[in-house]
């Protein structure tokens, strides 16, 4: 089981923060434009999935998996969005991505004066601590370095 | 556990196929007295309710019917326009019924080329070497399972959660369609599917996933 990626965008769509652990393939855009295309594509689905619900969602849309990939998703009440994409194994990993938001994201980029919000995070404690928390999860495997 | 509805979609994106089985409820109704205190507005032909979340009703339910009369769009079945029917106090007490509105055919093909789209981005945006597109999607209310054939057709299943056997449905809707749809010889291939035996097995073959997926095989 691997992590591959994650993206952070904020309720506008802005690229908070990214950071990638196994990535074995790029998408072949320039990064400015890889993050419009997968917030968009977020955007898109987010919207298609309320229209397609036989009934009232609470939470939303969740997960996607392709043959190769499986993306997670996670949207808090304020629109900050989560999104990490591992390998086919890994189950629902709904309280990972709330830790990130909750214990990372609040406590170390919103509570601290020096991180303007809406803009790429650029506090190093929190890309110190985010990477050190990713590496530490049970299903981030040390393969392939 | 159920299944909801079927999509067919070509490869060029365009719905050629779309079933609904099975729509559970999600209806409210409630009487009310002059003035409504729930606010509606018009919304792509239909009326929606825009503010005052209460008994079961919520943003976004559309009015389905008045008393007892069913909704088609803004307009009541017996031909009255139901805001302005909503707004005169002489019509009051008034008993409105609240759902989700149903989707329309041109929604349904604007979803499935939408989904056509998503499926391309799926896989351009893997960090993995030769992935496929969304095979299964996944939501709290339902998920959608994606199989798409050597040939670029797309065969979409949306279902229950906790429903099993999908993947062995979907091969299945693949069999159907080779066998009453391309076999029919008045069939033109990337047209919209109207072939009768092609209707009957496919019911019955969601039949058969339906009451095997809950004790069979996962998915």
């Amino acid at each position: 089981m691997t992590v591959h990626n994650l993206y952070l965008f904020d309720r506008n769509g802005v690229c908070l923060h990214y950071s990638e652990w196994h990535r074995k393939k790029q998408a072949g855009i320039p990064k400015e434009e890889e993050y419009k295309l997968m917030y968009g594509m977020l955007f898109s689905i987010r919207s298609f999935v309320s229209k397609m619900s036989p009934l009232d969602m609470k939470d939303g849309f969740l997960a996607f998996q392709t043959s190769r990939y499986k993306l997670h998703y996670y949207e808090t009440p304020t629109g900050i969005k989560v999104v990490m994409n591992t390998d086919l194994g890994v189950g629902p990993i709904r309280d990972v991505l709330h830790h990130i938001y909750s214990a990372l994201y609040v406590e170390l980029v919103v509570k601290n004066p020096l991180c303007p919000l809406g803009q790429t995070v650029q506090s190093e404690l929190f890309r110190s601590r985010l990477d050190s928390y990713v590496r530490s999860l049970p299903f981030f495997s040390a393969r392939a370095g | 556990m159920a299944i909801f509805s079927v999509y067919v979609v070509n490869k060029a994106g365009g719905l050629i196929y779309q079933l609904d089985s099975y729509a559970p409820r999600a209806e409210a109704e409630k009487t009310f007295s002059y003035p409504l205190d729930l606010l509606l507005k018009l919304h792509d032909e239909r009326v929606l309710v825009a503010f005052g979340q209460r008994d079961g009703i919520r943003v976004g339910h559309a009015v389905l019917a008045i008393n007892g009369v069913d909704v088609n769009g803004k307009y009541t079945a017996d031909g009255k326009e139901v805001l302005e029917y909503l707004g005169n106090p002489a019509n009051y007490p008034v008993s409105i019924r609240f759902g989700r509105p149903r989707l329309t055919s041109n929604e349904k093909l604007m979803l499935a080329s939408m989904f056509h789209s998503l499926f391309a981005i799926g896989s351009q945006l893997s960090p993995e070497q030769s992935s496929s597109g969304i095979e299964m999607l996944e939501t709290d209310t339902f998920k959608l399972h994606c199989f798409q054939t050597l040939t670029g057709i797309k065969f979409v299943v949306l279902a229950d959660p906790r429903q099993a056997g999908i993947d062995s449905l979907l091969r299945k809707i693949y069999e159907i369609y080779s066998d009453f749809a391309l076999k029919n010889p008045f069939y033109s291939l990337e047209m919209p599917i109207r072939c009768e035996l092609f209707d009957q097995n496919l019911k019955l073959a969601l039949e058969v996933a339906e009451k095997a997926g809950t004790f069979g095989p996962g998915s």
